[in-house]
């Protein structure tokens, strides 16, 4: 396996509503910022990968026009996953590993406020048996939530502790959207959107967009001195039907888990692509990450970009890794209902 | 279809609502229209003029942010007949679809021709907007009825590539 | 970069009529679903899946072998929703639940009302009610009520 790493990562400011950005005004500043910082262009791009989803904003073909966010002449190496960007990453590690380009530029953008995100999550499920119903993704991170606390996996105290520690991450992360503190009382006087979760449980409804660039190793330091290593990386969805899951044993990350030989690995950061609250202490358990710092960016919590929220995971990680003395961080990214599809990705800064 | 026959689909119609929010290109560029304006934007590194626009140039990534007045007089670039009608919409079949080259644009959009014989439709005709009466202008191309031919030379379209400057 | 007050809105609809083919196996349950039947099917592990499953998601193997579950069964999760939103089927206070019906292995995803939420809990018993209309798809059953 060629060895691949992370040479920058761009966010843009997380809006309750780019009302006057289209989606080609929202990806040209990260990735402009991207390339100022490397000194770069898109000639030095072997492979362009995006992440998105249409419905979102209800306009077909969105992911199209935002390619006139970035030059497209001469003609370009490129390919687009309708999914979180997170995916895209995947998708151009792979066009590395199989020898087809060596630098990579990622995007993700998401606007979510000229819709109903609620209904349009409904539609990506069972369109025989699920869908017909209209269930929204509160309702079933809830069911998900309540299996959790009923086994005794997580506890309500936990679910509190994600929400405050989020508001109070939020600080670390100058483009979070959400940054007002809570504290126990206001969590509890809340009321319930979908129990047992309530308006503090849940993300925020965001815009936003995010850039990502990879290199091959011998690339890699073309652009930087300190390149971020992605040591690690695997993605598992389990079934879509969702009743024959256990919704308590994430089969998925354990079996990614055992693939990257992750309990071998101490981590000294992660952060997770955790939308709603109780998943938190849940995939701390599951990764055990219960001392290792998490989410200091705030996570979802405090700003998730639908699409971009994954690659965010993996990018402030790679923040992390970059400006502190650490070595070992785990990012998550996660799609679907009741966290069905998961990818872990082991980051590496080398000494 | 015999009345035994089984159903063997189910309904499944699907509908979402949006509220659509131009960007500030677009913005722009319908404010101007709403005046009975069509101002195409300009790329600064190629020069390249965009009408519609988009905000963006794309053949290198950067913000059109130059505004360039347009007229409302071009040449047909490529153009079809078509032999069905619009739903909901009037006119009638056959009708001609156009790409629209406007005076000083670098790329065409595409709109309707009328007063003419469709046999005689020609790629590099000029041809001039006919607007709809001013209180009916709004936020829209549509506030153009069509385009019509007008009495100048045909355009040779090989001379409108894109030549950078 | 963005004049909040010029900003240009318009209000639109996405919509469209799909007709979605069932294939042999399904269109069986909803066939089923209009003589106020539901069906599961059962895999060579002799597990049964329930609404009726095409695929076994653990063996990988084909189903077809019908067999008939419910109406009654179990909750074995549930979200309440005090304030229905807009696109929820049922205006008035209702869950969402997992449900595994008798003769089940597997849970079936829907609507549980005509309570109030303090009656609700994992364990309690619910059954199917029947639309008076009935057009093969999965609300031919609009909702569980609790078992009295």
């Amino acid at each position: 396996m060629k060895k691949v790493a992370i040479v920058g990562y761009a966010q843009h400011p997380i809006l309750e509503n780019a009302g006057a950005l289209n989606e080609v005004e929202l990806i040209m500043p990260v990735v402009h910022q991207l390339f100022d910082e490397l000194g770069i262009s898109q000639n030095n791009i072997d492979f362009t990968c995006s992440g998105s989803c249409d419905y979102l904003q209800g306009a077909a073909f969105a992911f199209v026009e935002g390619l006139s966010a970035i030059q497209t002449n001469p003609p370009i190496k490129e390919s687009h996953v309708e999914m979180d960007a997170a995916w895209a990453m995947y998708e151009s590690m792979l066009k590395i590993q199989m020898g087809d380009a060596d630098t990579a530029l990622i995007y993700g953008f998401g606007k979510s406020s000229p819709g109903r995100l609620d209904s349009i999550i409904s539609l990506q499920m069972d369109p025989y048996y699920i869908s017909p119903l209209w269930p929204d993704r509160v309702s079933l991170a809830a069911i998900q939530a309540r299996v959790l606390l009923e086994k005794n996996i997580i506890t309500p105290e936990q679910m509190i502790t994600a929400v405050i520690e989020a508001r109070t991450n939020s600080k670390n992360n100058k483009n979070a959207l959400v940054t007002e503190l809570v504290d126990k009382e206001s969590y509890l006087a809340s009321e319930k959107i979908s129990s047992p979760l309530n308006e503090f449980d849940c993300p925020p409804i965001s815009d936003g967009s995010s850039a990502m660039i990879i290199a091959s190793e011998e690339k890699a330091y073309d652009f930087t001195d300190q390149p971020i290593f992605i040591e690690g990386i695997d993605h598992r969805i389990e079934s879509s039907n969702i009743g024959s899951r256990d919704l308590s044993k994430p089969t998925g990350i354990m079996a990614s888990i055992e693939q990257l030989k992750l309990e071998k690995t101490k981590f000294d950061v992660a952060e997770l692509h955790t939308q709603f609250s109780h998943e938190v202490p849940y995939l701390q358990s599951v990764l055990n990450l219960s001392d290792v710092p998490t989410n200091l960016s705030g996570g979802p919590l405090v700003g998730n970009v639908m699409m971009c929220a994954g690659l965010d995971a993996i990018g402030k990680t790679y923040e992390s890794l970059k400006s502190n003395d650490l070595t070992n961080g785990l990012a998550h990214a996660s799609s679907g209902p009741c966290l069905q599809h998961n990818m872990l990705v082991h980051l590496e800064k080398k000494s | 279809m015999s009345e035994e026959e089984k159903k063997d689909y189910a309904e499944s119609p699907i509908n979402l609502e949006y509220h659509y929010t131009a960007g500030s290109a677009t913005t722009r560029f319908l404010n101007q229209v709403k005046e009975g304006k069509i101002v195409g934007q300009s790329c600064p590194k190629c020069s390249a003029v965009y009408v519609p626009p988009r905000g963006s140039c794309p053949r290198c990534g950067v913000a059109t942010n130059i505004e360039v007045p347009l007229t409302d007089k071009g040449c047909i670039e490529s153009f079809t007949i078509v032999h069905i009608p619009i739903p909901g919409n009037p006119i009638v079949p056959p009708y001609v679809c156009a790409m629209i080259r406007l005076d000083g644009a670098n790329i065409s959009f595409l709109h309707l021709i009328q007063g003419i014989d469709v046999e005689e439709i020609r790629i590099g005709m000029r041809i001039q907007a006919v607007w709809k009466p001013k209180d009916e202008w709004t936020h829209s191309l549509e506030n153009i009825k069509w385009f019509t031919p007008i009495d100048e030379p045909d355009v040779d379209v090989a001379t409108l590539r894109f030549q950078e400057s | 970069m963005s004049d909040q007050k010029d900003l240009l809105r318009a209000p639109f609809e996405l919509a469209y009529n799909y007709k979605r083919s069932s294939g042999p196996l399904m269109s069986k349950f909803f066939d089923a679903l209009a003589d106020q039947k539901i069906l599961g099917t059962k895999s060579s592990t002799g597990k049964v899946y329930a609404p009726a499953a095409e695929f076994d998601p653990e063996t990988h193997e084909s189903l077809s072998d019908l067999v008939e579950v419910g109406p009654g069964g179990v909750i074995e999760s549930f979200s309440w929703i005090e304030e229905p939103k807009h696109h929820h089927l049922i205006k008035n206070p209702f869950a969402f639940a997992l449900i595994k019906l008798d003769g089940a292995d597997t849970s079936m995803l829907h609507m549980v009302t005509e309570c109030d939420e303090a009656d609700l809990k994992i364990g309690s018993r619910v059954t199917a009610n029947w639309s008076a209309t009935l057009e093969n798809r999965i609300t031919d059953i609009k909702f569980f009520t609790l078992e009295k």
